[in-house]
């Protein structure tokens, strides 16, 4: 093992003199090794990285014995010296690649303001080095992208350029803060090969920063665990994922969803309960003078599938396929075209006040628990709103009741009626609208990624807590994600959507397992699997 | 990209036509040339034959929207709409109700508006976003608080008594410049140049607030700490890239008025005796003058609906997320 | 008793503020904010300054006729109040604390040389024997009586309030907040009540043309600048708040129209629109001399006529913010959420649009009443503000600069109008700061 390339210790942020966010931590990184800060959001990992580099807002408060990057004392540095290595020596890849990169500069202009910065090149040079780095992130047809404008790049090739970036200073450290967290699979899996690649080419050292522990497994030399701005646990990956020493590290890894437990579930048929046939939700493209209909977005195009009574069927697809808006408009909160009948009626054929009394057959539990509720409505008031709207001749004090009792499904305190939802952390508010959603007693209830802005350890108990309620009360889940993993864990069949279209759907077993379709198994190899193997 | 600028100019029509019909409604409606007449001629002891006589030296004496006595197409024509609101479309401004040609006028005092209202503009933008890049720069500190007190102190003054406060001190007691009047050519720079300090100043109080939190919505964004990651210092930071994002805004603001500024700005030019279209208006307003206030509230309509073009234009150019979209 | 229109208006106010203050109390997100502004020394400090201001507007807000006056003269609380400042009238200008009319040789005050050829006044004074040499001790013997006599009044109050309160209403008022409401609230009390007691015998702001006091004339323009401060923007919040929340639910051809109007009315520059119905307004008044019958009933007319006149050019601001909210909050889940579980688009509206929203319109109020008062001033000054024989700011400024080319300058007339309107303005700005900063959920304050 070489010589710590930096070294932190007993490093503490605050916030307003208050609230402290990272508590007195410390921690090496090795020349040329991969060293992965894992943890749930909130634990301080991303305040950690900025205030190596004092980045860190204006309202925080930074406390450390020593920051020493390869002998040097970052402490020491006044702000105008640190100027001389962020970019320098340490390169930073931040998570959202739209909003971090500048939308009124060319990517080339961004990632050449890096190099004439640091180093003193002739223009020529200059305009080299750039193109010499879009290639090496492999950026397609650079010569031509490099008068591109952020907007104009897909996710993942913005990414690339973050990444080349980062790189343009020629770094001894390179530090990736949840670098494919807002990326799809398939890109994900790309990109984290990228990085892999170029710390091999260049020996430089990677520290990356993830809550996903799979995706860890699979990159890193060594992991440290964060939790609550403390570190609790840290070792060479190899040890740390099969003989997890903390608590807290073992409910992480146990709260991994597992691809191999779809095997579990049982392949009984049940009659049809939803019926959705040649279901199509086209957008019109408005173009010229007078707005005509030049062409339509075929978003959801032709797509036909049944959920059976008290069974799960989960939509599986990269962002941008059409399955959200599927989901949406089945009902009827986007407006889409074709056959769907639910319980023997068909919905497509009422409007207006039938339709709405039909309103009570689906409900849909969203993605975001922080948008998702009225901040100016108690959480009793929000439960109770469906029951108020669709039976409004039950008393306040059945209401009340009913409230309680829903509350009481969803384990939360009976007196979380009388607060307001801000009060509640994400995996209680996802709970809220569990209870919203089953307050009118469907037959299907639309989950929408319900998991996906949760924590690992919040997300299993959200998906215990879905199945449990479908045990006790026979309904259905219609389970859009692009989380294989949990597709695995709750859903008895799956259909995989690709541009619109189901491109494949079948038990769980059948489509994980023994995928037909190339991009189902494109999909399932890009799944990150916790890699025991070390 | 042309066929949505074209798109905008059809739909500016329909807003002049609005414009039109509500001025219409205003002037003819609300009250009948009748009143005008009485109004103009002295409230009592007014015949009718004076009143008869005066609408018709005005023009006034035909139907409002449809004339029965007409024939043929004078039906529509021989009436107050077709005659004062329809020209207004076609820029036909008439004469006014003493009787001068208000087109003539409008083309003879725009120029000193704009000679006043430009400069103003321009130096105001340029002092406002100086100050606002300064308290941005300093920001949390006690430079940016005195700052923003003294912004609120400054904008909580009325804007009469920069104007009555600078005429005395710079004019009256250090008599540097005179306090009132205009030139012809290159003369007039001595007339202008207190009226235009006044007015950049009596803006900055407003002004620079407006810019920082345009800048400070800007540097709380991701890419300003991707610049920083990059080893920029903090002031090339907000000079490459805050700025340039900040200034999509700021500039298509300043485009939709650029258009407004031939109006001329009211009590500047009535203080400082500038012969522009402000004064004019202001006179028009004084002497109960209808006809030229008509005009004038069209043309200002025009040249709002002309700023919202050119806007939409602007975008168009200086946005990439929107020139190449 | 007489109640003018902008009277009824104005308790028409009070009672909506009164109910809307029932209905949100104990909400919870109405509370933190207001613990916040409760919290800030600047926010307070204004708001008792504005307080004071609208005290005295609400004094002038009542209105009766004089039951021993033949004139029929309808004269406010405040009138009564100030009846010694009303009837003191001179001939013609003079100085703050003159004891003379006012005359060409500014030296006179200087060193205190009293020149045989200029009459004493009428009232400014008149109580003192040899002006030269008991002048300067009369008044501040006066202002040091002035300002015991209020001092001792709000220390009694206080005393007293401290004695009635519960202990746990104590401790709130031991919080320094607290303590600087009160000191602003004794500074205010000592100090106006001193400049009530000199204005008994002095015309402490001086005199106007006409000889008419300038501290009563500034005292009386603060009901016209709350005036129209506050029920323009009562007038205008139904139409900006359901247009802008119709446009942006309902999206299409509503919100097509809704635009249309707005857009129309914007693209008038206001200062012509307003302009253009004030001479409607003349013109009809000029022509139905007969509906008003008295002056103070015209003036009240044409003030509102401007109030009303101002609102309409000035919602499309709010509502085109309302609107752009409205697309966004529509597109929020938990309205979506509504929509699924079968809620009508009224109650949707009503229940999450609405309380919403209303930050952005309580924002927009406060922010809009200082650039009113301002822009009441510029108004009156070109003769489109309220009517010439009211009193306002504006049209004391108008008045005053007539004189500006006048030498030595007659400067006190418009000394008082920049000091009253500065005050308010500056009370207002300030504290639609810090309302802002509490209810804006962007500002980082809210956390």
């Amino acid at each position: 093992m070489n010589s710590p390339i930096l070294s932190v210790k007993h490093l503490s942020v605050s916030f307003n003199h208050r609230q402290t966010v990272v508590d007195d931590i410390s921690f090496e990184i090795h020349a040329g090794e991969t060293f992965a800060l894992v943890g749930e959001s909130g634990s301080g990992k991303s305040i950690t990285a900025l205030s190596v580099l004092r980045l860190l807002p204006n309202n925080a408060r930074l406390n450390a014995d020593v920051i020493n990057l390869q002998g040097d004392d970052l402490l020491k540095h006044s702000e105008f010296e640190l100027c001389k290595i962020r970019g320098r020596r340490i390169g930073f890849i931040f998570q959202d690649p739209m909003s971090s990169l500048n939308p009124v500069m060319t990517i080339g202009s961004q990632v050449e303001e890096v190099v004439r910065l640091h180093f003193d090149l002739p223009r020529e040079a200059v305009k080299q080095r750039t193109l010499q780095l879009l290639q090496q992130v492999e950026l397609p047809e650079p010569q031509r992208r490099i008068k591109d404008y952020p907007h104009q790049l897909s996710g993942g090739q913005r990414q690339r350029v973050m990444i080349a970036i980062a790189l343009a200073g020629k770094p001894d450290l390179l530090i990736a803060d949840e670098p494919t967290t807002s990326l799809d699979v398939t890109i994900q899996a790309q990109i984290l090969a990228l990085l892999k690649n170029i710390q091999e080419q260049t020996g430089m050292a990677l520290w990356l920063i993830s809550h996903d522990l799979a995706l860890v497994s699979s990159i890193a030399d060594r992991v440290a665990v964060m939790q609550q701005g403390k570190i609790v646990e840290t070792g060479a990956t190899a040890e740390f994922f099969n003989q997890p020493k903390h608590p807290y590290t073992r409910k992480l890894l146990n709260a991994l969803p597992l691809m191999q437990s779809c095997l579990t579930h049982t392949a009984e048929e049940k009659p049809p309960l939803l019926q959705v046939s040649d279901f199509y939700c086209h957008y019109p493209i408005r173009k010229g003078i007078f707005k005509r209909v030049v062409d339509v977005v075929r978003a959801v195009d032709g797509v036909s599938f049944n959920i059976q009574q008290g069974k799960t069927l989960a939509l599986v697809g990269e962002s941008g396929c059409g399955k959200t808006t599927l989901g949406k408009s089945l009902l009827n909160l986007i407006p889409g075209s074709g056959r769907v009948v639910i319980n023997g009626v068909e919905l497509n054929a009422l409007s207006g006040e039938a339709l709405r009394r039909q309103r009570a057959n689906i409900q849909i539990v969203f993605q975001d628990p922080f948008s998702s509720m009225n901040p100016r409505m108690l959480v009793g008031d929000i439960i109770a709103e469906g029951i108020r709207a669709l039976h409004p001749g039950v008393t306040p004090e059945q209401r009340k009741i009913r409230v309680r009792q829903l509350l009481q499904q969803v384990d939360l305190p009976a007196d979380s009626a009388r607060r307001y939802p801000h009060e509640f952390s994400g995996g209680q508010r996802q709970r809220i609208c569990i209870a919203r959603a089953l307050a009118v007693d469907p037959k299907l209830i639309v989950c929408d990624e319900p998991t996906s802005a949760l924590d690992v350890s919040v997300q299993a108990q959200i998906i215990r807590l879905l199945k449990t309620l479908q045990q006790e009360k026979n309904v259905s889940y219609l389970f859009v994600t692009h989380d294989l993993a949990v597709v695995a864990e709750i859903a008895d069949d799956v259909a995989v959507m690709y541009r619109g279209k189901i491109i494949e759907q079948g038990s769980v077993a059948e489509v994980l397992i023994r995928p037909k379709q190339a991009y189902t198994k494109k999909l399932l190899a890009a799944v990150p699997v916790l890699n025991m193997d070390h | 990209m042309s066929q949505y600028i074209i798109r905008r100019f059809l739909y500016s029509l329909p807003l002049l036509m609005g414009v039109n019909i509500l001025t219409f409604v205003l002037f003819f409606v609300v009250n009948s040339p009748d009143d005008m007449a009485r109004m103009q001629l002295g409230q009592k002891h007014v015949t009718e034959q004076s009143i008869a006589n005066w609408k018709q030296q005005h023009g006034y004496d035909v139907p409002l929207l449809w004339n029965d006595d007409a024939q043929g197409e004078k039906k529509i024509t021989d009436t107050i709409f077709y005659q004062k609101s329809v020209g207004l479309l076609l820029f036909r401004f008439g004469v006014s109700d003493s009787g001068r040609n208000i087109g003539a006028d409008i083309k003879e005092r725009a120029m000193p508006s704009l000679a006043v209202a430009l400069p103003t503009l321009m130096i105001g933008l340029l002092v406002n976003i100086c100050f606002a890049l300064m308290m941005v720069l300093f920001r949390n500190s006690y430079l940016e608080h005195a700052g923003l007190v003294l912004c609120v102190i400054l904008m909580s003054i009325s804007s009469l008594f920069y104007i009555i406060g600078g005429q005395f001190f710079v004019g009256k007691v250090l008599r540097l410049v005179p306090i009132s009047g205009y030139d012809d050519g290159m003369a007039a720079i001595k007339f202008l140049i207190l009226p235009v300090l006044i007015g950049v100043f009596s803006g900055i109080g407003s002004g620079v607030r407006w810019y920082r939190t345009l800048f400070l919505e800007e540097v709380e964004k991701d890419y300003v700490r991707t610049a920083r990651a990059k080893g920029l210092t903090e002031t090339q930071t907000l000079f490459r890239h805050v700025l340039p994002n900040a200034m999509i805004p700021i500039l298509t603001g300043v485009v939709v008025v650029l258009p407004l500024l031939f109006m001329g700005s009211l009590i500047m030019e009535s203080f400082f005796s500038i012969p522009g279209l402000g004064s004019y208006t202001i006179d028009a307003i004084n002497s109960q003058d209808f006809a030229i206030v008509r005009a004038m509230v069209f043309l200002g309509s025009v040249l709002y609906v002309i700023g919202l073009l050119l806007t939409d234009i602007s975008y168009t150019l200086v946005d990439p997320r929107v020139r190449l979209s | 008793m007489v109640v003018l229109w902008t009277d009824a208006l104005i308790y028409v106010l009070i009672i909506v503020m009164l109910a809307l203050g029932v209905y949100l109390r104990g909400k919870e997100h109405i509370q933190r904010p207001l613990q916040q502004i409760g919290r800030n020394k600047i926010g307070m400090t204004s708001l008792v300054v504005l307080l004071f201001f609208v005290l005295i507007g609400l004094l002038d807000s009542v209105h009766y006729i004089l039951a021993d006056d033949k004139k029929n003269e309808v004269i406010s609380l405040l009138d009564d109040f100030a009846t010694p400042l009303r009837e003191h009238g001179e001939k013609t200008y003079s100085a703050p604390f003159a004891t003379t009319l006012y005359s060409k040789e500014m030296t006179m005050l200087a060193d205190g040389t009293l020149q045989w050829a200029y009459p004493r006044l009428a009232f400014g004074g008149r109580h003192l024997d040899h002006p030269e040499t008991e002048k300067i001790p009369d008044i501040l013997q006066k202002a040091a009586y002035g300002l015991a006599q209020g001092a001792s009044l709000i220390g009694f109050i206080m005393l007293l309030m401290w004695g009635l309160l519960a202990e746990q209403h104590k401790r709130f008022m031991r919080g320094s907040t607290a303590k600087t409401v009160w000191t602003v609230v004794f500074i205010i009390v000592s100090f106006s009540y001193a400049a009530i007691h000199l204005s008994a015998y002095y015309h402490i702001f001086g005199t106007d043309k006409v000889g008419e006091d300038v501290f009563y004339q500034a005292v009386k323009s603060i009901r016209t600048g709350l005036v129209i401060g506050t029920l323009t923007t009562l007038i205008m919040l139904p139409m900006a708040i359901i247009f802008g929340i119709l446009a942006g639910f309902f999206r299409g051809w509503v919100d097509d129209v809704i635009q249309y109007i707005y857009t129309t009315l914007n693209s008038i520059p206001s200062v012509l629109l307003i302009a253009a119905s004030i001479l409607m307004v003349q013109v009809y008044m000029a022509n139905h001399e007969a509906d008003f019958t008295s002056v103070i009933v015209r003036a009240d007319m044409r003030l509102l006529f401007l109030c009303l006149i101002l609102g309409v050019t000035s919602w499309t601001g709010l509502c085109r913010l309302l609107r752009a909210e409205t697309l966004k909050l529509r597109e929020m889940e938990y309205v979506q959420a509504a929509q699924a579980l079968g809620v009508k688009q009224g109650v949707i509206l009503l229940r999450h649009i609405l309380p919403n929203v209303m930050h952005i319109v309580l924002i927009s109020v406060v922010l809009d009443f200082s650039s009113l008062v301002l822009a009441e001033a510029v108004l009156s000054y070109i003769n489109i503000g309220v009517d010439p024989t009211s009193y306002s700011w504006g049209n004391m400024i108008n008045g005053a600069r007539l004189e500006m080319a006048r030498e030595p300058i007659v400067w006190w007339s418009l000394t008082a109008a920049f000091v009253f309107m500065f005050a308010l303005v500056l009370a207002a700005n300030l504290f639609a700061d810090v309302v802002q900063n509490a209810f804006d959920p962007r500002r980082s304050g809210n956390e």
